[in-house]
């Protein structure tokens, strides 16, 4: 029955698929241009008459989409100077950058958590700040983190260290905060020490809603990281969209934005598989 | 440059105005040529300098001995004493009398790092650094800076550049004061503005070259056709690519000339120059003035039309610049005199129509403008589709002329006070040689064997009204529509 429920989802998301690339295809497809009359008036070629334009319209058209994927996926590592590389180094670049940003923020925000989680002090101590700061957009800081930082690689995973942290406080402090009396009481009738439980009781009782709070992180890290790098420039996949946002190349945009999607996917399923690890049932 | 501001400019006894005494014997003024045009002994002494034979002291026109090295010195202390005085004579004679020219030059050095800033210009020296990061937006504008890199320009001076693509001004800015960028393209406005701080934190910025003049141009929507009278713009809002700049200055200009309060009657938004074509056609703006290709791009692409150029607001108007911080170039003179002449070839490359196919070329790919050639090349040779159905033909649409005229950055700084980017006072000149680097500029064309103007002052005609740069106070109170 599940197999079968299966099978019948993966054909339905294959028609859905075809149906959206054939209304695509027919809505882009290119002018039958009419047989030019003679040569083209300087005027016409000035105008790039002569050129292959993508469609009347301006939107690429499917085909032309995935005839440029393939020729970028063919060479995604090449390097032609600080401004032109391929789209396997430009990802490796926002990868990086959401990584490392990432990492800071769990090195800083778990152990936070955790310490706030398990003193209801300091939790109502802490609460205003993080309610006020939980909400700001993190390009906002990016004017002020160029500023201080003065180094623009510094500033983008700054922005994703502040983005990301928190989601991973938030949820670390209410994991730790909501672990079950009657599992510390029974660490207590034991006579663990406060480390102790921390360790083998608050810490596998938690893991699953502070990964889930890590795994919100990163989403929003990867989302992030697009519009720090449009920012910024350089390199990265923001920057790509970028580049070929200044010459109107719609096939390179639509193309950047599905790796994006696929690349967000897989830092998101990597982190479910995590989840899986530390799943419990009562 | 006469040989008459080759004066020592720390004597008290000498005069450093160009025509006052006349060493052709006439007496009245008017009455010689040599007020207006280089003397002869000058040019033949460069000349000589050109093919590196030694030069002979010229007694006759300077009054004392001055060697080859010496006079350059001479060229940029007498531009700086005089800067000082506000080119007041009787001011500069009376003070070093009561103080001693020594204690003065003395003085002067410690404030001001002449002695790097003179090494710099002149040639010879290991380069402190030879890796450098320059940055650019991506324009037109930057040809100079951009085509040096693919075309060879810095590699003949021994440096290996890194040009790097940056996502606006603001960025730019921000990069070079970071010091991520060692040097950068920016708008001629900018230099000045940081050096002043506004709008920026404050850091003496340097402007050693011009890199295009003209070279821009107010692109409208295609549904405004018939609105081509400035008079028809009240509630339309223009995008411009940054506060500081020719753009957003020459924008409020045209439309307070023809009657519109720029702050009031329309309204004017930053946008960075790639995102302007997208922009229009979404039609959040109705129209901009802004760098190309983006006027042609947005031709080329069916969506306006290229209303009027720039240069028929002021013919020759300066736009984009190279720029550093002068702490930079103290820290690294030999560099930056190698940056300086490479950029200065460079745009003497540009200027000659006959590369410009070429040029297009080389800065088209994705790695630099990443536009369709036939658009850049529309751009440099000025034979272009106006959106309107005519092919036009304008070879000065853009051009490239390296010399930064003391009285561009006076008008710089009279517009800035005009629309209220400043509110305090300062010292035009100072300021405008103190950032403006003509006669170092002058120096670097001459070695390199082009034709450098003899003065760093003249007056412009901007939509013609002429711009007089001895009473900058005066013309911006003949402006009737002005913040200040």
């Amino acid at each position: 029955m599940l197999s079968n429920l299966n099978f019948r989802a993966t054909v339905l998301s294959l028609v859905m698929l075809v149906v959206f690339l054939g209304v695509w295809q027919l809505a882009t497809a290119p002018e039958v241009l009419a047989p030019q009359q003679g040569e083209l008036s300087e005027y016409e070629q000035l105008m790039g008459g002569g050129t292959d334009r993508s469609s009347s319209s301006g939107i690429p058209a499917p085909t032309q989409v995935f005839s440029h994927a393939f020729s970028e996926l063919s060479n995604p590592f090449y390097d032609a100077g600080p401004n032109d590389k391929g789209i396997g180094i430009q990802l490796a670049y926002s990868i990086y950058r959401v990584l490392l940003g990432f990492a800071l923020a769990a090195l800083i925000a778990i152990p936070l958590g955790f310490v706030i989680g398990m003193s209801p002090l300091l939790n109502k101590a802490f609460d205003p700040y993080i309610q006020i700061l939980k909400p700001i957009s993190p390009l906002a800081w990016m004017p002020l983190a160029l500023f201080v930082i003065r180094d623009s690689n510094m500033s983008a995973i700054f922005v994703i260290f502040i983005c990301s942290i928190w989601p991973m406080l938030v949820n670390t402090a209410y994991g730790v905060a909501s672990v079950r009396n009657d599992w510390l009481n029974v660490a207590k009738t034991h006579q663990l020490s406060n480390l102790r439980t921390a360790f083998t009781v608050i810490l596998p009782a938690a893991a699953p809603t502070i990964l889930t709070g890590m795994r919100i992180s990163i989403g929003i890290a990867w989302l992030v990281i697009v519009a720090a790098e449009m920012l910024v420039g350089g390199t990265g996949i923001g920057y790509y969209i970028w580049n070929e946002w200044n010459n109107l190349d719609l096939a390179s945009v639509i193309f950047a934005i599905i790796m994006i999607g696929i690349v967000g996917f897989l830092l998101d399923a990597s982190l479910a598989q995590a989840t899986k690890f530390v799943r419990y049932a009562d | 440059m006469p040989t008459k501001s080759l004066h020592d400019p720390f004597d008290a006894n000498a005069d450093l105005r160009h025509g006052s005494s006349c060493r052709h014997g006439h007496t009245g003024p008017g009455s010689c040529s040599c007020f207006d045009t280089a003397s002869p002994d000058l040019e033949e002494k460069l000349e000589r300098r050109a093919t590196h034979e030694p030069v002979q002291a010229d007694a006759h026109a300077t009054g004392e001995d001055l060697s080859d090295e010496a006079m350059v010195d001479r060229a940029v202390e007498s531009a700086i004493v005089r800067g000082m005085f506000g080119h007041n004579e009787i001011n500069r004679r009376r003070f070093l009398q009561m103080i001693g020219g020594g204690t003065v030059a003395a003085a002067l050095g410690s404030i001001l790092p002449l002695d790097k800033v003179k090494a710099a210009i002149k040639d010879g020296g290991p380069l402190e650094k030879t890796k450098l990061r320059v940055g650019f937006v991506p324009i037109t504008c930057a040809t100079p800076i951009i085509m040096a890199h693919p075309m060879g320009f810095y590699e003949r001076h021994g440096l290996d550049v890194d040009v790097i693509k940056t996502a606006g001004w603001a960025v730019a800015r921000d990069m070079s004061l970071s010091g991520e960028y060692d040097a950068s393209h920016m708008l001629s406005p900018m230099p000045l503005s940081m050096t002043l701080g506004s709008g920026s934190s404050r850091e003496h910025y340097i402007m050693p070259a011009v890199e295009n003049i003209n070279g821009q141009a107010i692109t409208l929507h295609n549904k405004h056709k018939d609105k081509r009278d400035p008079k028809d713009w009240k509630g339309f809002t223009f995008a411009v690519p940054f506060e500081y700049s020719m753009h957003n200055f020459l924008l409020r200009y045209l439309v307070a000339e023809h009657g519109l309060d720029p702050d009031r009657d329309i309204s004017i938004r930053v946008v960075p120059p790639p995102e302007m074509v997208a922009n229009l056609r979404a039609e959040n703006v109705d129209g901009y003035l802004a760098p190309d290709p983006f006027n042609q791009r947005a031709v080329w692409d069916g969506i306006g039309f290229i209303h009027m150029l720039t240069k028929d607001i002021w013919d020759g108007h300066p736009c984009c610049a190279f720029a550093c911080s002068a702490a930079w170039a103290d820290e690294h003179p030999n560099t930056f005199g190698a940056l300086f002449r490479s950029l200065i070839e460079a745009t003497q490359y540009s200027s000659d129509i006959n590369n410009r196919a070429e040029i297009a070329e080389a800065i088209s790919p994705r790695a630099y403008l990443n536009q369709p050639q036939s658009v850049v090349e529309q751009v440099l040779t000025g034979r272009y589709a106006d959106g309107l159905g005519n092919v036009q033909n304008d070879p000065h649409r853009i051009d490239f002329d390296p010399f930064p005229w003391h009285s561009m950055a006076t008008w710089i700084l009279t517009q800035m006070k005009r629309w209220g980017y400043v509110d305090r006072d300062f010292d035009y000149n100072r300021l405008a040689e103190d950032v403006f680097l003509a006669s170092e500029c002058a120096e670097v064309m001459t070695e390199l064997g082009y034709e450098a103007p003899s003065d760093t002052y003249k007056n412009f005609e901007i939509m013609g009204k002429v711009f007089d740069y001895t009473d900058p106070e005066g013309y911006l109170d003949s402006f009737a529509i002005r913040r200040s």
